[in-house]
């Protein structure tokens, strides 16, 4: 189950010069879902393409299923399904010819492809409007058609990059769900997204990355500890003097922040979750509790929060 | 994991073959291009050429009696004002079909945004590049061949006689000399596909060229040569210099090279594409045709000069796309 899909090394990309992607250290298991997090231009994109073996790496050292992409390409991009950002078909072809192109590409012909294709575009609820050229497809049904079209070499691995972008929130959703049953199969999959809360959402494991560097990686919790220092937040409301309440939640142990947001909202940092002890607080001061909420981590904090601190770091 | 990290050590061979997918390439793309529109738009105005001008053929053999062995060919190469022959008529039409078929094939596939996604399968894009030549390549023969046989067939039932081998074989070494002469112009096309990112810049910097090769390269070439060798004493050799050397610059653009090529094809009797000075027909029987092997040496030249093109501008455009970074 420790088994590594993908492994890089300082792996590194110049392009004419500028850095695209620097001394990068990935490892990705099996069956897991790692998200690749960052603005555009971060060097998602890149990194993508030379786990496939799209474009070279200038030095560095990639395994894919134990396969080097820049010396066994054809065997690595048979067994990893690549869904890019934009997915293009040819618009005058149906669905199902633009499918039966890339299993003749991967070497499939006659009732095997036809199988696959078939069991590719119910995967995907695609069946119906099979026979329809492309051109008519909105947006959400081409993303569809694209993860239809990674599934028909039945990969190990599939790289999609930015799959939900563009997406209304039901199609989002229902991506979602896709990307979970597939991992349920066996696929390990890497995404790369800026969409926040859907990474969240779905990933196993993410990477934060900045300016080529993979500046942080882990779960979201651990992220949350690296970055918000604090992993837990919890949000409360309590009526009551403000000066005893802060200062009742200051004294419990484990708690590193409160702030007080004006009338009765109050918010409490600590290192673990300390709603208990925080509610015993408030009675002690004399307050009455409103409400309680234990703020889960979010990706979105750690994002804003890290990006935050590094703009304030004047540029090394 | 604890494999040696082998930096800096190439292995020169690649995996696997460069070929394949190549054929389920060319099979998309030629059921492309046979049920494109723009396929159908060239293939009446090729079809309405190809029967104009061999109407107009038919009409003005059928009024000389004179003798001639090759009948047949005759209907290639005769013209009646105003409509010129039809291998005139090839000689411009055919850049315009290689054009169109091959302007937008690889810029097309980053505009659609295909490309990362067909190059991502387990296939080489060498075999993305040569399959969408050949696929253009087999294109071209199907339509000229066609159209090469209802020219043949009108010639059965209109002129009533059966061609004789010699004559078809000739007649075959013209299809030949076409479907080369389309591979130079495909090639242009495919070369400026890769280069431009605008299917619409493409196409017009082929025809840019091809213009350049039909109306100005002529005039070009003869004012090169008078700069580059002047006539200072007017000796004879000095305007025999010159006039080889026009001649050769003429001959580096593929419309002139098709052109001289098919005379001495489809005119047995032609004997020479060069200068013939009186000394060097000593013992000649004028008028008596060249057999076909003689024809042939006459134009083999031309014909590796078009097949050598094809393969430099392919190599080029090659070498373009394999540096080309996927990223779009």
């Amino acid at each position: 189950m420790d088994e590594l899909v993908i492994e890089t090394e300082g792996l590194t990309k110049h392009y004419n010069g500028v850095v695209a992607v620097e001394n990068l250290n990935l490892r990705v298991r099996r069956q897991e879902v790692f998200g690749l997090l960052g603005p555009n231009g971060s060097g998602k994109t890149t990194t993508i393409l030379m786990l496939l073996g799209l474009t070279e790496p200038t030095a560095g050292w990639v395994r894919v299923l134990g396969l080097d992409p820049a010396r066994q390409p054809l065997s690595v991009k048979a067994r990893v399904g690549y869904m890019p950002d934009e997915v293009g078909f040819y618009e005058e072809l149906t669905a199902r010819e633009n499918l039966a192109y890339i299993a003749r590409l991967n070497g499939l012909s006659g009732r095997v492809a036809q199988e696959r294709i078939e069991e590719a575009l119910g995967r995907v609820g695609l069946l119906d409007v099979a026979d329809r050229p492309v051109a008519t497809y909105s947006h959400g049904m081409k993303r569809r058609l694209g993860v239809a079209d990674v599934l028909i070499k039945k990969p190990q691995l599939i790289i999609m990059d930015e799959p939900t972008q563009g997406l209304d929130p039901e199609a989002a959703r229902e991506f979602l769900r896709i990307i979970r049953s597939l991992k349920e199969e066996g696929i390990t999959i890497v995404l790369s997204s800026h969409l926040l809360h859907q990474v969240q959402a779905v990933c196993d494991r993410v990477g934060l990355f900045h300016k080529g560097h993979m500046v942080l990686e882990g779960t979201v919790t651990e992220l949350a500890r690296q970055v918000l220092g604090t992993a837990y937040h919890i949000q409360l409301e309590a009526e009551g003097s403000p000066e005893s309440i802060t200062a009742a939640l200051r004294r419990l142990p484990g708690v590193t922040d409160v702030s007080w947001d004006g009338k009765y909202h109050y918010r409490v940092a600590a290192v673990e979750d300390l709603r208990t002890e925080a509610a015993g607080a408030v009675m002690s001061a004399g307050g009455r509790l409103l409400s309680l909420e234990l703020d889960r981590p979010s990706l979105d904090d750690i994002y804003a929060r890290y990006f935050e601190e590094v703009e304030h770091v004047p540029a090394a | 994991m604890s494999q040696p990290r082998e930096e800096g050590r190439r292995l020169p061979a690649r995996e696997g073959s460069p070929w394949t997918g190549l054929w389920a390439v060319v099979a998309k793309e030629m059921a492309d291009h046979l049920t494109s529109a723009r396929m159908r738009i060239l293939e009446i105005l090729i079809v309405l050429t190809a029967a104009g001008t061999v109407y107009m053929a038919i009409q003005e053999i059928r009024t000389t009696i004179a003798q001639d062995p090759f009948l047949f060919l005759r209907l290639f190469t005769t013209s009646k004002d105003p409509v010129p022959a039809f291998v005139g008529f090839l000689g411009f039409l055919i850049p315009l079909i290689a054009i169109a078929l091959g302007f937008d094939s690889i810029n097309g596939e980053f505009n659609r945004r295909t490309i990362s996604r067909v190059l991502a399968q387990p296939i080489y894009r060498d075999a993305l590049l040569m399959g969408k030549f050949l696929a253009g390549l087999f294109t071209m023969t199907l339509v000229l061949t066609a159209i090469w046989l209802l020219i043949i067939g009108l010639g059965l039932i209109t002129l009533g006689v059966p061609p004789s081998p010699e004559e078809l074989a000739r007649a075959l070494c013209l299809l030949l000399l076409s479907i080369f002469y389309g591979g130079i112009w495909l090639a242009v096309a495919m070369v400026f596909s890769v280069v431009f990112r605008q299917p619409a810049t493409a196409a017009l910097a082929a025809i840019a060229i091809w213009l350049f090769f039909l109306v100005f390269w002529d005039i070009l070439s003869s004012l090169l040569a008078s700069a580059l060798l002047p006539i200072r004493y007017g000796t004879m050799e000095e305007i025999l210099a010159q006039t080889k050397l026009a001649m050769n610059l003429a001959r580096i653009s593929p419309n002139t090279l098709f052109s001289e090529a098919i005379i001495p094809i489809l005119q047995p009797n032609v004997r020479s594409l060069g200068l013939v000075l009186t000394w060097q027909l000593q013992g000649a029987i004028l008028g008596t045709p060249l057999p076909l092997g003689e024809s042939l040496v006459l134009i083999w030249p031309h014909l590796t000069g078009l097949i050598a093109g094809t393969i430099l501008l392919f190599a080029l455009s090659y070498i373009l796309f394999q540096r080309r970074e996927i990223r779009v």
